[in-house]
C-alpha cells in the first residue's frame, strides 16, 4: 500500500528516509508525525531507526542499501556508524566506504538482488558493493542522468524511472533488472522519482502532492495492491481452475 | 557513426491520467491550462487617440501616425501600447489579428497570442482579446490648420524678370519630380512668379537650397514679427525669402560687353545661352567654346538677353557645307559649318541668301527648316548689341536649333502639374492664351531635348492613340516609350498601385 507522507511540510520524503526489506532509517528532527506513520506500518515487521549521517538530515541521499547491508559515505562518524551497528538486526553487514562521490543515495540504485551505479563510480567501491550488499553492479544513465540513483526507484517486484527515458532504454533497463518497468513520475510532476518516494517490496511512501494517476501507477508498478484480498481470490481462482480441467 | 534511436516512450498525465508524451512539467496540456493562466495580469482594455480631420493616431508623446482602418500601421501602433505591460510580465507574442467592430463603435479589437513561459520550461500560448476604446482628438496641424487656414510662418517669393514663363513651367516640373512643394500649404501665382507658403521656416530654406541647385538664384531674407511672449522669450515671426532667378534663360542671345568678353578669356561678344542650371552655359557659336557663369560672378556684370527666343524667326537651309569635324563639348555635339540660308518670309519672294557660319553643322541638311536670330533686320534695345555691331563685323544670322513641320497632334506621354493657385485679380488680357501657347512650346521643348528631360518625370498618357499613318518617315523627335513612367491611377480599389519605372536606366540607353 502506499502511503502519502510529509516531512517537515516538504513533499520528497526520499531524501529524509531510506526503505529496504530489513530495516527503515528515518532522519531526526522531523515531527513525531513522519516517525509515527513509519511505525504503524512497518513496527512489527522490521525496525525503524531514527539517525543522522554526518550529522545531517539527508540520509536517504547519503547512503544506500538492501536486506543485506547498508552502505555509509565516508562524512558518517563513528558514533553514528556504531549506533546504527547497534539498532540494525545481525544479517545487515554497516560498512562505511571510502568514496569521492560521497552522495551514495544518488549515485547507486539497488534492490536485493541487481545495483545501478554512476558511470564515474570507483573499481574499488563497485567491488565493494558487489561484496557487502551481494548485488550485481550495472553501469548505467537514465534518459541521459548519470545521477542513476536519484531518477529511478525499484524493489524487488518493479521499478519506476524517469519519465524522459525512451522505450528502448527502458527495454535494455528491464531486461538488466529483471523486473517490469514504468517511466512516470511523482509528486505532481516532478521528475526526480527516488527522491519523491521510498519504496520495498509490499509498501511505498510518497510525498504528499503526489496525484491520485501517479499513486495508482506506483500501485500498479510496484505490485503493492496485491496484498489486497481480492487479488488473493483472484490468485486462488486460477490455480483452482487449472487443477480442476 | 552509430546513433541508437530513441523513442520517446508515453507517461500518464500526473493529474488526469491521459497518457501523453513527457513534457517538463509532466501535466498534459488540458491540465495545464486549467491550471496556469498566462494571460493573468495582461490589460484588457487601452486607449488609443485619433484625429478625425487627418485620420492618424496618437503615438506618445507626440507624434501622429497615418493609419488606415485594419492596415498594419494601425496594428503596429495599437501592438506599441501593449508593448510595456506584455514586457513586464513575460509574455511574448506570437500573432496578433483584427476582430471585426464597426468603424462608428469607437472599439478597435485585436485578438492576441501570448507566450509565456510557465513552471519549470513548459511554454504555453493562449488567446487574448484586446478592445481599444478610439478617443477623437485634433492633431496639433489639423487644429492650426481649422483655426486658420491661411496662416503661414514661411513664404518663398520666386521671380524671375523676363516676359515668358518657360522657366516656371521647367522648375514646376522638377518640383514635382523631387517633391519639394509637398511641404508647402499653398502655392499661388504672382505676375512674374510663384509664391510658395510654408507652415515652418525651415520648409521655406529647404526649398530655397533645393532652387539654388537647379538655377541661378539670388536670395534676399527678412522677417517680421508677428506676437511674442514677453514672460518666456517666444517670439513669433514671419519669414520672406526672396528669391530672383537669373534673367538669362535658354537660347537667348547676349551680346558680351567689351570688358566680359574679356574677363571670360576672349569669348565674341555674341553668344548663346544652350544650358542654364545653378550656372549659365554660354556658347560661343563661332569658335564653339562654351563657358559656364555662375550667380555670382553674373552679378558683377548683369548682362541681359538681346533677343530671346520670341524673337525667333524661321529660315530655310539652302546649302550646307561642314568646316570642322564633329566635336562634343560639356556633353552635346556641335559642327561648325558653312550654311546658306534664306528666311522663310523671303523664300520664294527674293533672293536675300545670308552665308553665315553656325555650330549646327551635324544636325542641318540643305531643304531643313531652322530657326535662328535675325540681326540683319532686327531692332534691338540693348547697349552692348550697339557697340559690337559698331566695332566688329557681326553675323547677320545666328542659327539656334533646327525646326520641324509636322508636329504630332496627340502626345503618347503627358506630364503632371502641381495645384497653383491663380491671381485673378491682376491678370493681364490674353494672358491665358500666352500661357497655353507657352505650354506648347514647353512641350515641344521637351520632346526636342533629351537632356532637359532627364530630371523631370514623363507619364504614360492613357488617352494617346497611336497615329500609324502620319508617323511613318518621319523624323519629328518623339520620346521613346521607355522614358515613360506609369502613371498611377489611385481609383475605387486602392490595392491596384502600379510600381513605377525609374526613368533612369532608359536615359542610359542614349
Amino acid at each position: 500500500m502506499a502511503t502519502r507522507i510529509q516531512f517537515e511540510n516538504n513533499c520528497e520524503v526520499g531524501v529524509f528516509s531510506k526503505l529496504t526489506n530489513a530495516y527503515c532509517l528515518v532522519a531526526i528532527g522531523g515531527s513525531e508525525n513522519f516517525y509515527s506513520t513509519f511505525e504503524s506500518e512497518l513496527a512489527d515487521v522490521i525496525p525503524v531507526v531514527k539517525t543522522s549521517i554526518g550529522g545531517t538530515r539527508i540520509i536517504g541521499r547519503l547512503c544506500v542499501g538492501n536486506k543485506n547491508g547498508l552502505l555509509l559515505p565516508h562524512t558518517t562518524t563513528d558514533q553514528e556508524l556504531q549506533h546504527l551497528r547497534n539498532c540494525l538486526p545481525d544479517q545487515v553487514v554497516v560498512q562505511r566506504i571510502d568514496e569521492r562521490l560521497s552522495a551514495l543515495g544518488n549515485c547507486i540504485s539497488c534492490n536485493d538482488h541487481v545495483a545501478l551505479t554512476h558511470p564515474d563510480l570507483d573499481k574499488a567501491t563497485e567491488e565493494l558493493i558487489a561484496d557487502v550488499l551481494g548485488v550485481e553492479v550495472f553501469r548505467q544513465t537514465i534518459a541521459g542522468n548519470i545521477l542513476v540513483g536519484s531518477y529511478c526507484a525499484f524493489s524487488n517486484r518493479g521499478g519506476l524511472v524517469h519519465p524522459h527515458t525512451s522505450i528502448e532504454d527502458l527495454d535494455e533497463l528491464s531486461t538488466l533488472l529483471q523486473v517490469p518497468l514504468v517511466a512516470g513520475t511523482v509528486n505532481r510532476g516532478s521528475e526526480v522519482i527516488a527522491a519523491g518516494m521510498t519504496v520495498n517490496d509490499w509498501t511505498a511512501f510518497c510525498g504528499s502532492d503526489t496525484t491520485a494517476t501517479e499513486l495508482s501507477v506506483i500501485e500498479s508498478v510496484f505490485k503493492l495492491r496485491e496484498g489486497q484480498p481480492t487479488a488473493i481470490v483472484d490468485d486462488m481462482r486460477k490455480s483452482l481452475i487449472d487443477s480442476y480441467v | 557513426m552509430f546513433v541508437p534511436t530513441h523513442t520517446a516512450g508515453t507517461v500518464l498525465c500526473c493529474m488526469c491520467g491521459v497518457s501523453m508524451q513527457p513534457n517538463p512539467a509532466n501535466m498534459c496540456a488540458r491540465c495545464l491550462r486549467a491550471r496556469v493562466d498566462i494571460t493573468e495580469g495582461v490589460p484588457r482594455n487601452a486607449a488609443v487617440v485619433y484625429c478625425p480631420d487627418c485620420f492618424s493616431y496618437l503615438q506618445p508623446p507626440r507624434s501622429w501616425v497615418k493609419a488606415g482602418p485594419e492596415s498594419p500601421e494601425l496594428m503596429q501602433i495599437l501592438l506599441r501600447r501593449l508593448k510595456h505591460p506584455l514586457a513586464r510580465l513575460r509574455v511574448s507574442l506570437s500573432g496578433a489579428e483584427f476582430v471585426f467592430s464597426e468603424p462608428h463603435s469607437k472599439r478597435l479589437r485585436l485578438k492576441l497570442r501570448l507566450r509565456r513561459e510557465v513552471l519549470n520550461g513548459i511554454v504555453l500560448e493562449q488567446t487574448h482579446p484586446v478592445e481599444f476604446v478610439v478617443h477623437d482628438r485634433l492633431c496639433d496641424s489639423c487644429a492650426r490648420a481649422q483655426a486658420n487656414p491661411d496662416q503661414w510662418v514661411a513664404v518663398v517669393q520666386l521671380r524671375q524678370h523676363v516676359p515668358h514663363r518657360r522657366t516656371f513651367l521647367y522648375l514646376e516640373q522638377l518640383l514635382i519630380k523631387h517633391g519639394q512643394a509637398a511641404l508647402a500649404i499653398r502655392v499661388a501665382s504672382a505676375p512674374g512668379g510663384l509664391d510658395f507658403f510654408f507652415g515652418s521656416r525651415s520648409h521655406a530654406a529647404r526649398l530655397v537650397d533645393f532652387l539654388g541647385t537647379v538655377a541661378p538664384i539670388q536670395t534676399n531674407t527678412a522677417k517680421q514679427l508677428v506676437s511674442h511672449d514677453t514672460k518666456s522669450f517666444i517670439y513669433n515671426y514671419k519669414y520672406t525669402f526672396s528669391v530672383e532667378i537669373c534673367p538669362i534663360c535658354r537660347e537667348d542671345l547676349i551680346a558680351l560687353s567689351p570688358k566680359a568678353s574679356r574677363d571670360l578669356g576672349g569669348l565674341g561678344p555674341l553668344v548663346l545661352c544652350i544650358k542654364v542650371t545653378n550656372a549659365i552655359a554660354l556658347l560661343d557659336p563661332l569658335t564653339l567654346r562654351v563657358h559656364h557663369l555662375e550667380e555670382k560672378k553674373y552679378r558683377v556684370y548683369n548682362f541681359k538677353a538681346a533677343l530671346t527666343s520670341k524673337q525667333l524667326v524661321e529660315y530655310m537651309v539652302l546649302d550646307i557645307e561642314q568646316e570642322s569635324p564633329e566635336i562634343t563639348v560639356d556633353g552635346s555635339k556641335y559642327q561648325l559649318a558653312y550654311a546658306q540660308v534664306a528666311r522663310m518670309s523671303d523664300f520664294g519672294k527674293n533672293d536675300t541668301v545670308f552665308m553665315v557660319r553656325t555650330h549646327l553643322g551635324h544636325r542641318l541638311n540643305p531643304g531643313d527648316l531652322a530657326l535662328g536670330y535675325d540681326l540683319y533686320g532686327a531692332n534691338m534695345n540693348d547697349d552692348d548689341m550697339d557697340k559690337a555691331l559698331l566695332r566688329q563685323n557681326l553675323p547677320e544670322v545666328v542659327l539656334v536649333k533646327k525646326s520641324y513641320e509636322k508636329k504630332p497632334r496627340t502626345r503618347r506621354w503627358k506630364l503632371k502639374r502641381l495645384p497653383v493657385e491663380e491671381d485673378l485679380g491682376n491678370k493681364a488680357k490674353g494672358e491665358e492664351d500666352r500661357r497655353e501657347d507657352e505650354y506648347v512650346k514647353f512641350m515641344l521643348d521637351l520632346e526636342r531635348d533629351p537632356e532637359l528631360r532627364f530630371g523631370i518625370n514623363l507619364y504614360k498618357n492613357e488617352d494617346y492613340r497611336s497615329e500609324m499613318a502620319s508617323t511613318i518617315g518621319d523624323d519629328v523627335p518623339t520620346i521613346p516609350i521607355e522614358e515613360l513612367i506609369e502613371d498611377l491611377s489611385l481609383g475605387d480599389d486602392e490595392d491596384d498601385e502600379e510600381e513605377e519605372d525609374s526613368a533612369a536606366p532608359a536615359c542610359m540607353v542614349e
